[in-house]
């Protein structure tokens, strides 16, 4: 008999791991990527295959050259971070730009706070900010869905809803008449619409929420409510003035708000910790997102919103606790 | 031209009426602070380590200002020297307090004291002492999960891979007691350095009884009293089957370290024993 | 929807292998080791020294102060020596020698089968006759049970909660006891009543045991007062704060004890434990210890002396398994790892498991992903993640302000952990030094 191991209890393990996670998110994220794939054909299997590739590829070389460590590019967090980054982009982008984005992703967003579950803000938005604000007529191209499919570089553009619909409005055009110039709600919900690689279809990125919930990768308070915020947000603008602002299932199908609450918001690293914490971070996503929207210059909020948030996480961990035992007053017997 | 005069005039005005409330504050929530308070943290080596139970430098230099009697008061890192200078400063006695240097009690290397059981819990002494009695028979030597080299913040100690112990690096160590402090099974001591850095310890803290003692580990101290009957000057008593040589009486003689019949006793920094012929003659080292 | 604890928990893999193996009586050892702190309090004071005879039942260890417990001999013999034995701590510590010659028990000490239901002592007399047969919480607290009776002035109890719940995986001494001694446990539930005066005790159960409810269910339908609560499987039910929230909801609140909201809890083990020394005067000297392992040969439950070294009921269950890489005293989630087989029985060792190896190792620690789930996990409602590096990085004034007191060491946070963090590990380790400076600081005041 081998020497009798000696260790503190617990002596049994769930079997979860940081892998298991990662790919958990991966494999979620593949409705969203067949999806892409169905609407925006070759340029989003190269936009896709490009960003993951580099920022596994930059991970690596970060870690073993500048930091001298051990890669842990088979974790499956490099992987995740290319992903998202890919889905939060064009899919008409340059290459150069795609792999510009995922150095900025991995090199700034992560590993120079420390890596894995060091970073603040997600690493996948930060890539894709510093190229929107950098790069803005690229970014902001968008290929027209299906008719787009054989196309990259040269893909057919056409406008997002988002941008009709804001455009349309600040002309002082009433809501009613811009829903006939964008798809039913039925083909939003489906991703018929421009707009980045992997935000498109709702249907696909709630199949993975679903996933994950089931998988217990993320827990429903992040969703929730960024979603519910932003409903009730613009619910109430809309039954304020239903011709001069989009009412709130516009909202939640367009853009990247389920992408966002569903993939972005819930990183790991950068979302706070307890259940309570959580219901605020989301709803503060939601407020911002919508304030952007309505009130910013940018048709689009939902990436500003989560790094806001992010840089508040920080502080929700310290002043919003999880609930604790007991917290409930005792019943007293006399 | 009159909104650049606007603008000098405005500008040099508010900073005028800024200096004059920043000059009134400063003098009505001015606290006075004693001058020498800065002069004594000028003289400590600014290590900050706390090995004079003081959090920091600059604790310990309103300490010795305040302190009428500084003379129980020591800078470990500084030593002697540093607190000379601080009395003089201060015009109070310095204590003649020894250099000191830590000393690793326990000798239970791989080689010496065999594996029981292997430790797969955090790599910390302080977790593994409350789990149970460590991975050998002897529950009171060295874990080696370097909590104390962890604590040292002068690059005084180093794990051996080879042996699984601490090192101390003695040019490197100031006695400030942190790993003293963070040992949980106390090898660690803090010992005079002296003369010529020669010193004579036990370097075995078990105090099991000896037959089960030397089964878990070959150089344990079994507590036989040989050392203790070839002491000449009382050095040594032994308690709870454990020798301690005490450093005040201790004339580093050398007698007690051959008689040990564990070869638990080290002498550290003594020129190689003669040969037998003359170990007749008593050594006689000086004694400072 | 079946009633559980209201925060956190997490259901491990049962493996409930013994839990059809019936309780088997382990024939009594040749030598036997009895340390003196089995118990938490004061370790008890021998009373007997070397070349002594004994016999079965006869008090060698007297208990030394308030919270402490007597000890008596499991069997008759003469003691060898009184000295130091490895224990389940991993240290050495004080232990009565016995070797065995026959089985002769103390006179007055009634070893036959017969039910006694009628109970005629008073309620001083229960908690007197509790204290000196030295019964300890059995469900591996081991607190001193009589203790626990004693409510401090002030405080009423008004429910009685036993525990049947024994939701560590593995474990079965509880499940058997219930389904084997149902009889002879509610009389036990009854004395316990009787002594805290209270008109109401709770079985709480989990589902996973079906038979053990519908019998309990059966016996307690005769006696008014006492009821079964079916509970839906959540570790760490068993734990007493979990428990009170689970059958009563209501929550002890930090830093006090159960008596706070009038409850009391005993384990089932403790009940019938209760009822032989009541009823049939019989001292705590054996318990029921479940021996288990996913690569044992047999499983079993055996009924043993206090004292036995866990080798004896290995053999009994079919001998060391090769791959066997840890030894637990107790559950999986809370028991000790045990440094070699020679480590006696004690009264809270309700278990012997053998963990095969590649299940026995820890898996290699991955840096914090901040997944939050052992924030989720927590039955207590703590930080996990946050406490662990402060105790890692000495900061006991924080951890003491994140309430690390209230963690009950369950585990479910370093079972949970993704990146297999020794969260506990840590957390426990800051337990023991803020619990410190907190004593030597109302020592001060």
């Amino acid at each position: 008999m081998n020497k009798l191991i000696v260790s503190p209890s617990p002596h049994v393990h769930s079997g979860d791991s940081v892998q298991k996670n990662m790919y958990g998110v991966l494999l979620a994220l593949v409705p969203a990527l067949a999806a892409s794939v169905w609407f925006f054909g070759l340029g989003a299997l190269i936009v896709t295959l490009t960003s993951v590739l580099a920022c596994v590829l930059f991970e690596h070389l970060i870690q073993k050259y500048l930091l001298k460590k051990q890669s842990t590019i088979m974790d499956g967090s490099a992987a995740v971070t290319g992903l998202l980054l890919a889905f939060n982009l064009p899919t008409n982008i340059p290459l150069g730009l795609i792999i510009i984005g995922a150095a900025i992703a991995i090199g700034m967003g992560k590993m120079s706070f420390g890596g894995l579950g060091q970073n603040p803000f997600n690493p996948a938005l930060v890539g894709r900010v510093f190229l929107l604000i950098s790069f803005p007529v690229q970014m902001t191209s968008w290929p027209v869905p299906i008719a787009a499919r054989g196309a990259y570089i040269d893909a057919v553009t056409g406008p997002t809803p988002l941008s009709v619909v804001k455009e349309g409005l600040s002309a002082g055009r009433p809501f009613s008449e811009l829903t006939a110039e964008i798809p039913s709600y039925l083909n939003l919900f489906m991703g018929q619409m421009g707009g980045s690689a992997g935000e498109v279809a709702g249907v696909a990125l709630l199949l993975g929420l679903l996933y994950m919930l089931i998988k217990k990768i993320v827990t429903w308070h992040i969703p929730v409510a960024v979603v519910g915020s932003i409903a009730v947000f613009t619910g109430v603008l809309h039954l304020s003035d239903p011709q001069a602002y989009a009412g709130p299932l516009f909202h939640l199908l367009t853009g990247g708000v389920l992408l966002g609450a569903f993939f972005m918001a819930t990183d790991y690293a950068s979302s706070p910790m307890s259940k309570r914490g959580m219901l605020l971070y989301g709803a503060g996503i939601g407020i911002i997102t919508v304030l952007i929207r309505i009130y910013g210059s940018y048709p689009e909020g939902v990436s500003f919103a989560i790094l806001i948030m992010n840089a508040f996480t920080p502080l929700i961990d310290k002043y919003i606790k999880p609930k604790r035992f007991g917290e409930k007053p005792a019943v007293q017997k006399a | 031209m009159s909104v650049v005069l606007i603008t000098i005039v405005t500008l040099a005005g508010l900073g005028a009426i800024a200096a004059v409330i920043l000059f009134l504050a400063s003098k009505k929530f001015q606290v006075f602070e004693d001058p020498r308070i800065d002069e004594v943290e000028e003289a400590l080596p600014a290590a900050n380590c706390g090995g004079c139970g003081f959090p920091g430098c600059r604790a310990f230099a309103e300490a010795l200002v305040k302190a009428d009697d500084i003379s129980s008061m020591n800078c470990p890192v500084g030593g002697a020297d540093t607190m000379t200078a601080v009395a003089g400063i201060l015009g109070k006695e310095a204590g003649d307090a020894k250099p000191q240097v830590a000393v690793l009690r326990c000798n239970g290397s791989c080689e010496h004291r065999p594996r029981l059981n292997n430790y797969q819990g955090a790599m910390s002494c302080a977790v593994a002492a409350a789990l149970y009695g460590g991975e050998t028979g002897c529950s009171y030597g060295c874990l080696g999960c370097g909590d104390c080299v962890a604590a040292c913040k002068f690059d005084a100690m180093y794990m051996d891979e080879e042996t699984g112990l601490p090192v101390i690096i003695e040019e490197n160590c100031v006695a400030c007691g942190a790993c003293v402090e963070a040992c949980p099974k106390d090898i660690i001591e803090l010992r005079n350095i002296g003369p010529k850095s020669r010193r004579i310890f036990v370097s075995c803290v078990n105090k099991d009884k000896g037959a089960v003692a030397k089964k878990s580990c070959e150089v344990a101290c079994i507590g036989c009293g040989k050392c203790e009957k070839e002491c000449k000057f009382d050095a040594i008593t032994i308690k709870d089957n454990l020798a301690y040589i005490d450093y005040d009486k201790c004339k580093l003689c050398r007698k007690c370290a051959p008689v040990c019949p564990t070869n638990s006793i080290h002498e550290l920094n003594f020129p190689p024993r003669k040969p037998k012929v003359e170990k007749t003659e008593p050594e006689k080292e000086p004694v400072a | 929807m079946l009633k559980t604890f209201s925060l956190g928990g997490v259901h491990p893999a049962e493996n409930k292998r013994s839990a059809n193996s019936p309780i088997e009586v382990l024939p009594v050892p040749p030598v036997v080791s009895i340390p003196l702190a089995q118990h938490i309090g004061a370790p008890a004071q021998a009373l007997v020294k070397k070349g002594d005879e004994v016999k079965v039942g006869q008090v060698i260890a007297q208990s030394a102060g308030f919270v402490s417990a007597n000890i008596h001999s499991p069997v008759s013999g003469k003691v060898a020596k009184v000295d130091q034995v490895v224990d389940a701590s991993g240290y050495r510590k004080a232990a009565i020698i016995i070797n065995t010659e026959g089985d002769e028990w103390v006179e007055d000490i009634d070893r036959s089968a017969i039910l006694v239901k009628e109970i005629t002592a008073s309620p001083e007399a229960i908690v007197k006759k509790i204290g000196e047969a030295g019964i300890v919480g059995l469900g591996g607290a081991t607190f001193p049970a009589h203790v626990k009776l004693s409510p401090p002035p002030g405080k009423t109890c008004d429910v009685l909660i036993i525990n049947g719940v024994e939701c560590e995986p593995y474990l079965t001494s509880d499940h058997r006891l219930m389904l084997e001694k149902g009889e002879e446990l509610l009389v036990g539930i009854r004395l316990l009543m009787t002594a805290l005066n209270v008109k109401e005790a709770i079985i709480g159960i989990e589902n996973n045991k079906p038979d053990a409810i519908a019998h309990m269910e059966k016996l307690a339908s005769e006696y008014e007062g006492i009821r079964v609560q079916p509970l839906k499987v959540q570790y760490p039910q068993g734990g007493e704060k979990q428990l009170i929230d689970a059958c009563m909801g209501r929550q002890v609140p930090s830093g006090k004890l159960p008596i706070e909201v009038g409850a009391v809890v005993h384990n089932v083990g403790t009940a019938y434990a209760v009822y032989e020394a009541v009823q049939k005067n019989k001292p705590l000297i054996e318990r029921i210890v479940t021996v288990t392992g996913l690569s044992l040969a047999r499983p079993a439950n055996f009924l043993t002396r206090i004292g036995t070294p866990i080798s004896a009921l290995i053999e009994a269950a079919g001998g060391l398994p090769d791959d066997t890489g840890k030894i637990i005293g107790g559950g999986p989630m809370m028991g000790k790892a045990l440094t070699s087989t020679e480590i006696p029985v004690t009264k809270g060792t309700s278990g012997v498991l053998l963990m095969p190896q590649p299940l026995a190792s820890r898996k290699p620690v991955d840096p914090c992903i901040r997944c939050a789930k052992c924030v989720s996990v927590c039955p207590m409602g703590l930080s996990p993640y946050l406490l662990m590096p402060l105790a890692e990085r000495a900061i006991w004034d924080r951890a003491e302000e994140e309430n690390v007191m209230d963690c009950i060491e369950c585990g479910s946070c370093s079972f949970t952990c993704p990146s297999s963090r020794p969260l506990l590990d840590y957390i426990r380790l800051g337990k023991a030094k803020v619990g410190q400076i907190m004593r030597s600081r109302t020592a001060k005041a």
